[in-house]
């Protein structure tokens, strides 16, 4: 029970920790924003690596691994735009 | 004493997280938060791949590179107009992940799971499947492969009601049995949430996208969370909490800049004016005789662009209003060429950025990064419109109804009480649409009536540049 109890707190005080950062995020950086957290919510590949930490069927082994693919190219795509975006907003402004 | 140090490295890498989004204010700042997240989820698998062995460690690195390899030839081919589209892939991407997770996670050890993790589990599947289809729907229409017009089915809203009835039925079930049954209440609320999220999403259109793809957003963090739940993992619980924190504040962002609720938004959206536009359509063209004229015969638009010309030459201060159509258009470098020629002149010149302007939120300014536009001179709503009563001349390229007056004149339409950028303030505003009709919410734009309006339709590129031309 203690656990569910800790769980709940980690949902609850992370939700207004994130919400308390990301307030003050400006608007223009609103779509980087967006694509960062996407990437964040791929941690559900962590999920998808301890459904092997146990014995699995094949069946649990097939949907594991999609599990994992898909959420690693939701990690690195998510990173690697994000990566791109800010780029672009704080590259030298040859023309002014 | 094991345990207690493993609280305390996941305690460490959530700060981590929370430091990476506490970086993301300016530019610069973003670009290390995003490597500092990137780094906190690096750890955290190093972590997790620490605690555990792996069975069959083989599929699990090879399932990794394929999805990391096929995730950054896409992210890096992909052109920042479709980063909407891309984006909402990737939600749905995350959501698939986080309802298969909780699937196996709930058929196969339901006993050790406890009621908290089974009704997590159900909730996980059911979040993260919605996730996944409205995703797609979302994904299929920002990508131009549907049609972005509201698709409303027949008694849509029982359609709706009456798949969420059946899904409560089947987490019930699935709650209270084991075996074979459970298999198959799993699956039923799999089809179940993959049917409601398609039905949910498809009535959703266009312009009122920027909500359905933060909407989204929060709840594939919520997914996640319900997932780390049902495996007891603190990091994916808080990390999925700090997406659904960013989504819910996005979404809340858009839904403002629209004066619209959520639910409004979402469920109850009055889709009649899209329908009335036809008519309002003609009503329009019919009160703009020279409109048609120029469409047909070979001559550019001619006196529009000389009126333009003029009106750019005495202007000391201009404001350029970007919209999507100026995204659609390609039009973000010839709008930035523009301003820099303008600049060059001796003009003020700045950009006036509406929230919802574009496909999701904030989409304006990456396109107008894109084109290296000088971030200095991009405003948002509340900085600008003050500004515009002394403004000479407002270049509206692609916007329609953020520039809308009726939002203010007008009781009861789509956008009445919607926050718009004030165009109509200043002394002489030049319109490069492509064409007089509407803008999405079907409301006309009297501003195109004005007098002191000068409308240059067509293909906003090809206008602009010739607009170059006769400027330079």
């Amino acid at each position: 029970m203690p656990d569910i109890l800790l769980m709940v707190s980690v949902f609850v005080i992370s939700f207004i920790v994130g919400y308390l950062l990301i307030s003050s995020v400006p608007a223009r950086l609103h779509t980087p924003l967006m694509s960062l957290t996407n990437a964040i919510s791929a941690v559900t590949i962590l999920g998808g690596i301890l459904l092997f930490a146990t014995e699995t069927t094949t069946a649990e082994k097939l949907l594991g691994a999609s599990a994992i693919a898909l959420a690693a190219f939701n990690v690195v795509g998510g990173f690697t735009i994000t990566d791109r975006m800010v780029k672009m907003f704080h590259r030298k402004q040859p023309n002014s | 004493m094991d345990t207690r140090w493993h609280l305390v490295i996941d305690l460490v890498i959530i700060v981590i997280f929370f430091v990476a989004m506490g970086q993301f204010r300016t530019p610069r700042g973003a670009r290390r938060g995003n490597i500092t997240a990137a780094f906190a989820l690096l750890c955290a698998m190093i972590v997790v791949l620490s605690r555990n062995t792996l069975q069959g460690p083989a599929i699990v690195i090879l399932a990794m590179a394929t999805g990391s390899v096929v995730g950054w030839l896409v992210a890096m081919r992909v052109g920042m107009i479709q980063i909407p589209a891309m984006v909402a892939f990737q939600h749905g991407a995350g959501g698939i992940a986080a309802f298969l997770i909780s699937y196996v996670e709930l058929t196969r050890n339901q006993t050790d799971l406890g009621v908290v993790g089974q009704i997590s589990g159900i909730l996980g599947i059911i979040i993260g499947a919605v996730t996944f289809s409205g995703s797609m729907v979302a994904s299929a229409k920002l990508a131009g492969i549907v049609r972005q017009t509201p698709t409303l089915l027949q008694k849509h809203n029982n359609i709706l009601a009456t798949l969420l009835l059946s899904l409560a039925a089947f987490g019930f079930v699935a709650s209270n049995t084991t075996g074979a049954t459970l298999l198959c209440a799993s699956l039923g609320l799999i089809g179940l949430s993959i049917l409601l999220g398609i039905i949910f999403a498809m009535r959703i259109g266009g312009a009122d996208m920027p909500v359905l793809i933060s909407f989204l957003n929060a709840t594939a963090g919520i997914a996640a969370s319900f997932c780390g739940i049902v495996i007891q993992n603190r990091l994916l619980i808080a990390c999925g909490a700090t997406v659904a924190a960013s989504g819910s504040i996005l979404t809340h962002v858009m839904c403002a800049a629209m004066n619209r609720s959520l639910f409004n938004v979402l469920i109850a959206a009055d889709l009649k004016p899209a329908t009335a536009a036809l008519a309002d359509t003609k009503n329009i063209e019919a009160s703009l005789p020279s409109f048609s004229i120029e469409e047909t015969t070979e001559s550019p638009a001619q006196a529009p662009l000389d009126r333009a010309v003029e009106a750019a030459r005495n202007a000391q201060k201009v404001i350029m209003i970007p919209g999507y159509g100026m995204a659609l258009a390609h039009a973000q470098f010839e709008v930035v060429e523009i301003a820099i020629l303008l600049k060059k002149q001796g003009k003020e010149v700045q950009f006036a950025i509406h929230p919802i302007a574009g496909r999701m939120p904030g989409h304006m300014h990456v396109l107008l990064a894109e084109a290296e536009a000088d971030p200095d001179i991009l405003f948002d709503l509340p900085e600008i419109n003050p500004q515009f009563q002394e403004t000479d001349l407002v270049l509206i390229v692609g916007a329609c109804d953020v520039v809308n007056p009726a939002a203010i004149t007008t009781e009861g339409t789509p956008i009445s009480g919607m926050p718009i950028l004030a165009a109509h303030e200043a002394k002489h505003v030049l319109v490069c649409n492509l064409d007089a009709r509407p803008g999405y919410s079907g409301v006309d734009n009297p501003l195109y009536l004005n007098p002191k309006t000068i409308l240059m339709l067509g293909d906003a590129k090809t206008t602009l540049n010739n607009l170059l031309q006769a400027l330079g």
